[in-house]
């Protein structure tokens, strides 16, 4: 393998590839990461079989990439040149593409994704709704490339950029471009990343350290985990142009534990980087020097905030502690510290190759370029989605998700997890940027938007966030410590029925003090879920308080469970599931619950194999 | 765990900043839970007060204090599967496996654990076991599931009616 000494080895590395790759073009990309979760890896396999059965295997090359985003089709498969793209892809389907597509020329039609509408078939990839809509920038590479080869990244112009910036710039006017760019921190809150980038430059000190925030903890978002897993030299990229922009010589990724896939692909990047002379000392023959290290998290929410990171880096328990001191100021071990979440940095590059009015001219006013979310829950097209700030809700959720699913109408859609709130249908013409959000009571947060259609009960999302939100506080301050819980027991009894509107009260109450006077952003932003979804649905709540009903039929203490003659096939399971006794009847005779001993906790509904246990 | 090995994990961690969890997350890869004794001895090779040992194994969740079950079975309780019914699985998988999540079967043959988002939100409910993913997950199937792990033993799946 080379080693880079001088700006020009990294260009004519990429000239030397590019030449040599162009007898290539014929390649099968395979989505090899979410996907495998359905069978990506033996589709793969009997792919790979095939063509070296037919001594195709140095001619057609099959690329392993991370997520195509369009993961509801999984497992994917894009053939090129044709962009023709393939779902629900099964092993034995692979010698079909490889006779008819891969030597034939011909698309596999079965294989095609079909409009729900006019069940058309589309061929391109990149005329599938769900791709036209968005516009990839962040995941440009994500499903092209293989990230486990640098060389890949490199031929798409990767590291352009950092020898741009190393080369060309000096680290005052790296700090002004990015600036000028409008990048804001992905991370949830929307900093300016040009303003911290600045005081972390200002900063005089002979040790900075830059921190990769990994942690992801949004009970039900992956963005970050895909863009580490399916071009991981993007953000190594961004980390080394920041690292030259505020004067560090060190940096740390702190990626969850629970990613084993991200971290692996990290460990064959730093290597890779490493031996052609991106990492270490004097890079590329400049006073520039760089080592990166790898911190595995280990299960706890409240790491994601950057104190209890840093905390956590350092071996401690994963506290938060009060700012200021900010990190920039005194972070790792005493030393200025500047977080940046993996998407931000991800940024990065393109706008240092493209320049910031590039950059700025995407998005709006305030809220600039792009943003990736994880589509997930009552949608048709789950997956992950890169829309150009200012997007509006509407064409994310019906034009690239392909709308609600069964039939079911939109009842609101969540930002934010469990720090963010939810946005009801008046607000779906709503362009979505870090300050509309925040005006109507949400939060752009990391990018979880899940759906919810109206047979999701809001009474019931709140208390689910409050339960996540209550067990990973970390117990350090009161507010958040007993604030959460008491929130929860609140929740708890309008859910159980048993609530009344001096509860409703109270969790108000309780809702702004914990917001005002939590120690850290987990219990400050806490009480988002509630606040919105009273503030939306207060008649939800009031059904369960006053009339003791859940609408969505969700809450089971306020259930009716009754047995459908017309289903009930007599197996007893009912029965010898209920804790309370209360369903009578033998095997072979109808059963029947009584209602008085009912304690409504749903077992007889969770195991009754033919659907007989009816709800109203 | 052997002496050896884990004198090993202390050699190469002591004196190093930082490096009390990935002793302990090695010292966990190698034997399956942290006893008060691998604790103990961590301590006293990294030179690192119990208190504060014990602190951090507490804190976060990835850690083990106790034995655990042969098959983990991760049930993902992350939004876009609660919304979509996470919670009548894993109702489900508590009643067959006769556990709390969070604890081992009687028989230490299966670990029930939930988790937050396995990143295969398109396959909500998904539960994993061991390496291997099931997604749309409902409380019949988790049972059928279940018995390929058990080895067709027990009565798990759905019963034909009547007879
Ligand atoms: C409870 C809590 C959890 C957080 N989790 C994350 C996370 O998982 N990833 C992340 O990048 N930022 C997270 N943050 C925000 C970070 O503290 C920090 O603002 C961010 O990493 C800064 O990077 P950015 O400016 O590039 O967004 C969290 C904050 C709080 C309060
Ligand atoms: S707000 Fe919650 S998580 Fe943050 S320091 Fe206080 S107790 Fe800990
Ligand atoms: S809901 Fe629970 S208590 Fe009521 S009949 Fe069904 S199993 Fe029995
Ligand atoms: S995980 Fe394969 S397309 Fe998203
Ligand atoms: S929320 Fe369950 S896999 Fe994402």
């Amino acid at each position: 393998m080379a080693r880079f000494k001088t700006f020009k080895d990294i260009a004519k590395y990429r000239e030397k590839l590019n030449k040599e790759r162009d007898s290539e073009a014929t390649a099968v990309r395979v989505c090899m990461t979410g996907c495998r979760a359905k069978g990506a890896d033996a589709f793969s396999e009997s792919l790979k079989a095939e063509l070296k059965k037919r001594g195709l295997e140095n001619k057609f090359k099959v690329i392993e990439t991370g997520c195509h985003g369009f993961c509801s089709m999984s497992p994917v498969a894009v053939v090129e040149p044709g962009n023709i793209f393939y779902g629900n892809l099964k092993p034995e389907d692979a010698a079909e593409i490889v006779e008819e597509t891969v030597v034939n020329g011909r698309t596999v039609e079965r294989l095609l994704f079909a409009d729900p509408a006019t069940q058309e078939k589309i061929v391109k990839e990149k005329e599938i709704p769900f791709y036209s809509h968005q516009k990839r920038l962040v995941l440009k590479n994500c499903g092209v490339v293989d990230p486990r080869e640098i060389d890949d990244y490199i031929c798409r112009g990767g590291y352009a950029a950092f020898s741009k910036a190393l080369e060309t710039m000096k680290p005052e006017e790296v700090v002004e471009e990015i600036l000028k760019s409008g990048l804001r921190g992905r991370g949830g809150a929307g900093f300016p990343t040009g303003l911290k980038w600045r005081f972390a430059n200002k900063e005089r000190s002979d040790k900075k350290f830059l921190v990769c925030n990994a942690d992801e903890g949004d009970p039900g978002a992956f963005m970050d985990r895909a863009v580490l897993e399916g071009d991981p030299h993007a953000v190594l990229e961004g980390m080394l142009i920041g690292a030259y922009a505020i004067g560090s010589d060190e940096g740390y990724i702190y990626v969850r534990a629970e990613y084993p896939i991200a971290i692996a692909h990290l460990n064959i990047a730093l290597k890779q980087m490493e031996e052609l002379g991106l990492l270490g000392r004097n890079i590329l023959g400049t006073k520039f020097s760089f080592d990166l290290h790898i911190k595995e998290g280990a299960g706890a929410f409240v790491c994601g905030e950057e104190t209890a990171l840093m905390a956590s880096i350092e071996g401690k328990r994963g506290t938060p502690r009060v700012r200021p001191p900010f990190p920039i100021q005194s972070g790792l071990w005493g030393h200025p510290t500047c977080i940046n979440n993996v998407e931000t940095l991800a940024n990065v590059a393109a706008i240092i190759e493209n320049g910031s009015d590039w950059y700025a001219s995407m998005g709006t006013e305030k809220s600039k370029g792009t943003k990736v979310f994880a589509l997930a829950g009552m949608i048709r097209n789950t997956g992950l989605v890169e829309a150009p700030m200012g997007m509006t809700l509407r064409e994310i959720i019906f034009e690239v998700g392909g709308g609600i699913p069964n039939g079911k109408k939109f009842k609101a859609a969540l930002t934010g997890g469990p720090s963010g709130g939810c946005i009801p249908e008046q607000f779906l013409d709503l362009p979505i940027d870090y300050d509309s959000l925040a005006k109507v009571g949400a939060i752009m947060g990391s990018g979880g938007l899940i759906i919810m259609d109206e047979s999701t009960c809001v009474v019931d999302i709140a208390k689910y966030f409050m339960t996540f939100t209550q067990s990973e506080s970390c117990g350090k301050c009161v507010p958040c410590r007993m604030g959460t819980k008491r929130m929860l027991e609140l929740l708890e009894r309008i859910t159980d029925g048993k609530g009344t509107m001096k509860d409703l009260a109270l969790l108000e109450e309780t809702a702004d003090i914990v917001k005002d006077t939590s120690l850290c952003g987990l219990g400050q932003t806490a009480p988002n879920p509630v606040i919105t979804t009273l503030k939306y649905f207060r008649d939800e709540y009031l059904a369960h308080i006053e009339q003791k009903k859940c609408p969505s039929l969700k809450c089971k203490a306020l259930l009716t469970y009754t047995v459908a003659e017309d289903k009930c096939k007599k197996c007893h399971k009912c029965a010898e599931s209920c804790p309370a006794n209360a369903i009578s009847g033998q095997k072979k005779e109808i059963h029947k619950i009584d209602q008085a001993k009912c304690v409504k906790c749903g077992m007889c509904h969770t195991v009754c194999p033919f659907d007989a246990i009816e709800l109203s | 765990m052997s002496t050896s090995a884990l004198t090993e994990i202390i050699e190469r961690y002591r004196g190093k900043p930082g490096s009390l969890i990935p002793a302990l997350q090695k010292a966990q890869a190698q034997m399956g839970y942290l006893s008060g004794e691998t604790l103990e001895q961590i301590s006293k090779g990294l030179g690192i007060p119990f208190s504060r040992v014990f602190g951090v194994a507490t804190f976060y969740s990835q850690f083990y204090l106790s034995p655990r079950g042969k098959h983990t079975i991760k049930v993902c309780v992350g939004t876009a599967c609660h919304v979509r019914g996470a919670g009548a699985a894993l109702q489900a998988l508590e009643e067959k496996l006769g556990v709390k999540a969070g604890n081992p079967t009687e028989d230490l043959s299966f670990q029930l654990e939930t988790v937050a988002c396995l990143g295969t939100c398109f396959l909500a409910p998904a539960i994993m076991i061991d390496k291997d993913y099931y997604g749309e997950q409902t409380p019949k199937t988790v049972g059928k599931i279940l018995k390929k792990y058990i080895g067709g033993g027990a009565d798990a799946g759905t019963p034909d009616p009547e007879e």
